[in-house]
């Protein structure tokens, strides 16, 4: 890890200040992510604003729609144990409690997640060509060990995968990103619209501009349902999804969102007007381009959402 | 002492503290994290600077350019070692006569068979073979100026796929081929046949402790304290290396966070640690970082099998082919997976045969059972498939196919020392409920979940090594036990004191123990499942020298009776602790083995049975239960013997499920090089799992009647799981790792 | 919290500016770097003051200490162990706060004023926690890399359960209990590759159980 200067942020403000005013100047909350990256040097921060301490980002508390608001550092774990949410939105709490493990829920925060990056073995691998690492180097993984990747809305730059299982719930969730600028403005993105595609640009991930700090994750008044959180994975726990599907189900409500199919987290809600699993499946994954190895997740997608509609699975 | 004629009556036979589940010697010290590994010797070294390698970014190639200009001006840098200032080291000689020696084992071993040269040249061989090695003052400035060293190479076409080398694969000289009666006759002519292929993958041993080494110099004389499982293959390889005497250089491996077969070997921690330490003249440090573990240190070569049974309608074997293609770097051996179909069933016709490719792939080594491990899952894989074709239940089949002697050897009558691989099945399939399964696939389901039962049969080969133990009687009549044996997790510590406190008839806690230091006596250190069996018989033969010192000493006959801290003859009872009323009794011995290995087939065996639940909706396979029988000789400790066992089945069920080194075979190397993407089995993977030991005692093994265990117990796992997941669904899938994706595709359609 | 492209420009540039220069200019060592050459300086060190197994320390830190090399080689508290450094097997677990964490991703700087007890604050050899009697008892460890790791881990984690925290398989998530199930699926970010999962799992029910022996 390169050498790094700190400081504590003490308001959100004062966080989205502090790092326009250092070049190279990352924000970190549970360093889950950001740490593992700098050691490897895929991520090289020059300056750490310490957001932790930033005065009650770390509060849930009910906003005045009958919705939650989460603080944007959270930690994974109070907030998967957090009885609203364990209540009202058990599709939230399913998602956070299948990522990683109870240690690292107890370290990640909520705009942390969100910002996760990609698993894909090639950025995680300084000596290969990246195009999200290195821009302009290639894409090791279109032609490469691809298995666990995107399946849509990929591009001739980019297959990467977004690994996160809660971004998938605060999707179906209709959720949204709550942020500050340096001069003060705040704005409200929603979720639907905070992840990008990988395009020609896979090094852009979000919406998010230079200095803009997210300060909370709101989630609307509850919209009841059966709600669950389908993780299919390579061993019982403490692996990432090869596909996840985040559900609320009920009398005239049906919402999908998937995870590790793409970019970002997916949802298509055309298809949410269809009836059936196959129906929806194929229109969530129109335009599919997928490889010899990553092709099962097709299947998988359609199984797992048709297991989940008729209430098999968790 | 020469063990070469069967074992008699000895004391071990009391088993008053030989056998019983005593708690490990070492528990308290680990559960408390005081145990010292490698790298946490802050009290002999507290001026340690830290060493991080530098590992290679291409498979195969050169290296073009390299500037470490901005490494050795970074913030602490004390030394960057690259091919350009690292001291000339030395390989392995060519075995011939002149350069040969005699091994610990007394067999000729090559010199510098343990060498492990690092920065000779700009040739790379291997991705993540060491090309710099940076050390500073922290660990974070050494790490930080390790990425400043810019390296740019010249990629050379390799070989990186088996596949393809396979075509080309010459005869392995590494294994024993045998072509015994009329294979391709006998095969053609036969009832029931399967003739299939199974395929296993790359794997890595990950064990949780990183190589790593402290390195200190005094004078001449070298100090490590190095993770490695054999203490003085250890010495051997990092003195030739360095082309300085073995005596020069002392290894301590007193705490090793595992191995599996991963640390036989020297690598760049080991040998740059000590060039460094030597130009600083200061200790250093160094653990391998653990992405770089997987490509700079050994694995499980692959390896593609076709397997040719065939069988009359009552089951007998008559024709057994197998025949293995695997690839390693030259001179490497690959995995030698047909070994294991030389002695586990009949047959007389039979066609066993290894071909190995040059892969420019890492260096391929031990990992726990070389050769079964990925051998028995095609073979039982096949079995299980001849089973169905006959309609026969798979228990049987073994049976009836048991042997009691070696099956290939012709020119000799060789038997078994002590085979109950029949007992195991009857045991385990007993206890599981074998009689119960459903043998039509697809038959039971748990809800989404389809429930299938499979088994397997395992074989483990028992090797033996030279082991040498010194035990003292001190003064107050504790004893204490030195040995260069190692203890991996195995519980030597804990079974070369109770062999001790048995052959002197006092309590375990009168019994101290220290292991793993080269200054100790040269010991057979941990490997091939010699090491418990080895270095206890090691410990018997130097307790009989004390016995017969102390007898000596205090005028008793020779072969008095060592019991209840008593030395008892003739009437006669005198303490123990007066023997060494005028000064402590020393004695030490070593171990030696003539020709029983020879003259008998010696083998530990196992059986399987296992329950999985796979998901018919998305095909994720689980184990719910396991059921395995071991019989291993005498158990000298039946907790840690157990616990062996339960690692093994694990790792068996990791390597049905989910452990897959990817090969890149573009770049030459294994992509997923890290614990989040190599995946081994985490806790919710493991259920309650079931050991069943099998009262044996081997008399052709050593004093201590015992064989083998540490390998035994993933002998056959990946079959029986295999097996399992075929009877589920009623899809065989030959190929390692089940994974779901390989279901999928002949999953009926839900709902 | 924008991303930006790491690898958008060259290292050398990223490096920077006068130094560069010089370092053009500077003969390559071939042997130990001498100390008075032109070099680069860290930035300056930071104070982190946190109580550590009930003892206060005060420590003078480069910024990028994490609090597993904090522990490990400032502390000399090795019993922390270092598998992976990258949040991937959990044998650096210590309870920060009350709570179980990866130490290899916790930077102590962020940890100025929190109380973190290690495996050494649990229990000595001649004093075993429950915990730690429990594993020796069921052999709950083999190598021991692992062990101090699955030990903490363990006593948060029985803590989790009590106060209703669901996980991941609670077939109920406002009423979760202890169970095996549980037990696995809490435990699972601490790998065993000696895999002495069921002997853990055992131990644990012990300690949950309050059995002594």
């Amino acid at each position: 890890m390169r050498a790094v200067t700190y400081e504590r942020a003490t308001s959100a403000q004062g966080a989205a200040q502090a790092s326009v005013g250092h070049k190279g100047a990352k924000f970190i909350g549970g360093g889950t992510n950001l740490l593992d990256l700098a050691k490897l040097e895929i991520e090289t921060p020059s300056h750490l604003v310490d957001v932790t301490r930033v005065p009650g980002l770390d509060r849930i508390a009910p906003t005045p729609d009958g919705g939650l608001r989460i603080g944007a550092t959270v930690r994974n774990a109070e907030l998967a144990a957090d009885p609203r949410v364990r209540r009202d939105y058990a599709v939230l709490s399913r998602a956070l409690l299948s990522g990683a493990s109870a240690q690292l829920r107890n370290k990640a925060t909520t705009a942390g997640n969100l910002l996760q990056r990609t698993r894909c073995l090639y950025f995680y691998d300084t000596t290969k060509p990246c195009n999200k690492r290195v821009p302009g180097s290639g894409c090791s993984a279109i032609g490469g060990l691809n298995r666990t990747l995107a399946i849509v809305g990929v591009s001739d730059d980019c297959i990467a995968h977004h690994p996160s299982d809660m971004a998938v719930a605060m999707r179906v969730l209709d959720a949204g990103v709550e942020t500050v600028m340096p001069d003060g403005a705040t704005r409200t993105i929603p979720i639907a619209d905070f992840h990008t595609l990988p395009g020609k640009t896979p090094w852009i991930e979000t919406t998010l501009k230079p200095g803009e700090f997210i300060t909370a994750v709101t989630l609307p008044k509850p919209v009841g349902g059966r709600q669950s959180y389908t993780k299919v994975r390579d061993r019982a726990s403490y692996a990432f999804a090869l596909v996840s599907v985040a559900a609320i189900t009920g009398p005239g409500l049906q919402r999908f969102a998937f995870g590790s199919i793409a970019h970002k987290p997916w949802r298509v809600e055309d298809a949410e007007r269809l009836k059936g699993a196959d129906a929806i499946a194929d229109r969530v994954l129109t335009g599919a381009r997928s490889t010899d190895q990553n092709r099962f997740k097709i299947a998988l997608v359609h199984r797992t959402l048709d297991a989940t509609m008729r209430g098999e699975t968790a | 002492m020469k063990f070469d004629k069967p074992a008699g009556p000895n004391p071990t036979d009391r088993m008053r503290i030989l056998g019983k589940p005593f708690d490990r010697v070492d528990g308290a010290i680990k559960v408390a994290g005081q145990a010292p590994y490698s790298y946490e010797y802050h009290d002999i070294a507290p001026n340690a600077a830290y060493g991080v390698m530098v590992g290679a970014g291409i498979g195969k190639g050169r290296i073009a350019t390299m500037d470490t200009r901005d490494a050795e001006r970074a913030p602490g840098v004390l030394l960057v070692l690259t091919h350009r200032n690292a001291p000339k080291m030395f390989g392995q000689q060519k075995k011939q006569n002149t350069t040969s020696q005699e091994s610990s084992e007394g067999s000729e071993e090559a010199k510098g068979a343990h060498a492990a040269p690092q920065l000779q040249g700009r040739d790379i061989k291997q991705h993540d073979e060491a090309v710099a090695f940076v050390v500073a003052e922290t660990f974070e400035q050494a790490t930080a100026a390790a990425h400043l060293v810019r390296i740019g190479y010249s990629a050379g076409k390799g070989r990186f796929s088996l596949t393809e080398g396979a075509r080309n694969a010459k005869p392995n000289p590494e294994a024993e081929d045998a072509h015994v009666g009329d294979f391709d006759g006998a095969f053609a002519a036969a009832a029931v046949k399967v003739d299939v292929t199974y395929t296993t993958p790359n794997q890595s041993q990950a064990m949780m402790e990183p190589h790593a080494t402290l390195a200190m110099w005094s004078g001449d004389q070298l100090t490590l304290h190095t993770s490695h499982q054999i203490t003085h293959w250890s010495t051997e390889g990092v003195a030739d290396t360095l082309g300085i005497p073995h005596d020069k250089v002392r290894c301590v491996c007193a705490y090793i966070g595992g191995g599996f077969g991963s640390k036989l070997e020297v690598y760049g921690d080991a040998v740059l640690s000590a060039v460094a330490a030597q130009k600083l003249g200061r200790p250093v440090k160094c653990a391998l970082t653990r992405p770089q573990i997987f490509n700079h240190t050994t694995h499980r070569p692959p390896t593609i099998q076709r397997l040719q049974l065939a069988a009359g309608r009552d089951g007998r074997l008559l024709a057994m082919g197998h025949t293995t293609w695997t690839g390693d770097q030259e001179g490497a051996r690959g995995e030698l997976a047909t070994e294991q179909s030389r002695l586990m069933y009949g047959g007389a016709n039979r066609k066993l045969e290894t071909y190995i490719a040059t892969l420019d792939l890492p260096k391929g080594g031990s990992m726990r059972a070389p050769g079964e491990a990925a051998g028995l899952f095609a073979l039982e894989g096949a079995m299980d498939e001849l089973a169905e074709a006959l309609d026969m239940d798979p228990v049987e089949l073994r049976i009836v196919n048991d042997v009691q002697q070696d099956p290939t050897t012709q020119d000799k009558v060789r038997p078994f020392s002590d085979r109950k691989l029949v007992e195991c099945m009857r045991q385990g399939a007993a206890k599981f409920g074998w009689d119960r399964r459903n043998r039509r696939p697809g038959q039971m389901r748990d809800g989404s979940l389809l429930i299938g039962h499979g088994m397997a049969g395992g074989i483990r080969n028992n090797m033996v090594k030279a082991s040498g133990t010194r035990v003292t009687l001190q003064s107050g009549g504790r004893v204490l036990v030195e040995t260069a044996m190692t203890d991996i997790g195995t519980g030597s510590y804990t079974i070369n004191a109770q062999t001790a406190a048995e052959m002197l008839g006092v309590p375990l806690d009168r019994v101290s123990i220290k292991l793993g230091d080269s200054l100790f006596p040269k010991a057979a250190g941990s490997g091939g499942s010699w090491g418990g069996n080895s270095s206890t018989a090691g410990t018997y033969a130097a307790c009989m020298a004390l016995r017969t010192a102390i007898a000596a000493r205090m005028g008793m006959p020779a072969d008095a009776e060592f019991v209840d801290g008593q030395i008892r003859a003739g009437g006669r009872s005198i303490p123990l602790a007066s023997a060494a009323a005028n000064g402590p009794v020393v004695a030490e011995d070593t171990i030696t083995y003539g020709d029983l290995e020879k003259t008998y087939a010696q083998a530990s065996f196992a059986a399987h049975f296992c329950e999985v639940a796979v998901s018919a909706v998305t095909g994720e396979v689980r184990v719910r239960r396991m059921t395995s029988a071991f019989s291993a000789g005498r158990i000298l400790n039946a907790k840690t013997a157990r616990s062996q066992c339960l690692g093994g089945m694990t790792m068996g069920i990791g390597a049905a499920l989910m452990e897959a080194l990817q090969v890149d075979e573009r770049f030459g190397y294994f992509a997923n090089h890290d614990l989040a993407e190599y995946h081994v089995p985490v806790h919710a993977d493991i259920p309650d799992l079931d050991v069943i030991f099998v009262d044996s005692l081997d008399t052709k093994s050593s004093p201590m009647k015992a064989r083998g265990v540490g390998e035994l117990g993933i002998c056959g796992v990946g079959a029986a799981v295999s097996s399992a997941v075929a009877n589920a669904t009623g899809v065989r899938v030959r190929d390692f790792p089940i994974t779901l994706d390989k279901l999928l595709p002949h999953l009926p359609k839900v709902a | 919290m924008h991303t930006e492209p790491t690898g958008g420009v060259s290292r050398r540039e990223i490096l920077g500016t006068g130094a560069a220069t010089a370092s053009m200019l500077a003969a390559p060592a071939m042997a130990a770097v001498t100390p008075d050459k032109a070099r680069e300086a860290d930035p300056p060190l930071v104070r982190v003051m946190l109580t550590v197994n009930g003892k206060p320390e005060n420590l003078t830190l480069d910024a990028r200490t994490t609090l597993l090399d904090m522990a490990r080689e400032h502390l000399k508290l090795t019993g922390s162990k270092k598998g992976c450094d990258h949040g991937q097997c959990g044998a650096c677990t210590m309870i920060v706060e009350g709570r179980r964490v990866n130490s290899c991703l916790s930077l102590a700087v962020m940890h100025d004023g929190d109380t973190i007890t290690t495996i050494e604050g649990l229990g000595t050899p001649d004093k075993l926690h429950p915990m730690q009697a429990a594993f020796v008892r069921h052999d709950g460890y083999q190598c021991g890399y692992c062990t101090p790791g699955q030990i903490v881990s363990a006593v948060a984690m029985l803590e989790e359960v009590r106060s209703g925290a669901p996980s991941f398989v609670s077939p109920d998530l406002e009423h979760a209990e202890y169970s095996d199930t549980e037990v696995r699926e809490r435990m699972s970010g601490n790998l065993c590759r000696c895999a002495a999962y069921p002997n853990i799992v055992a131990a644990i029910g012990d300690v949950h159980a309050g059995k002594k022996s």
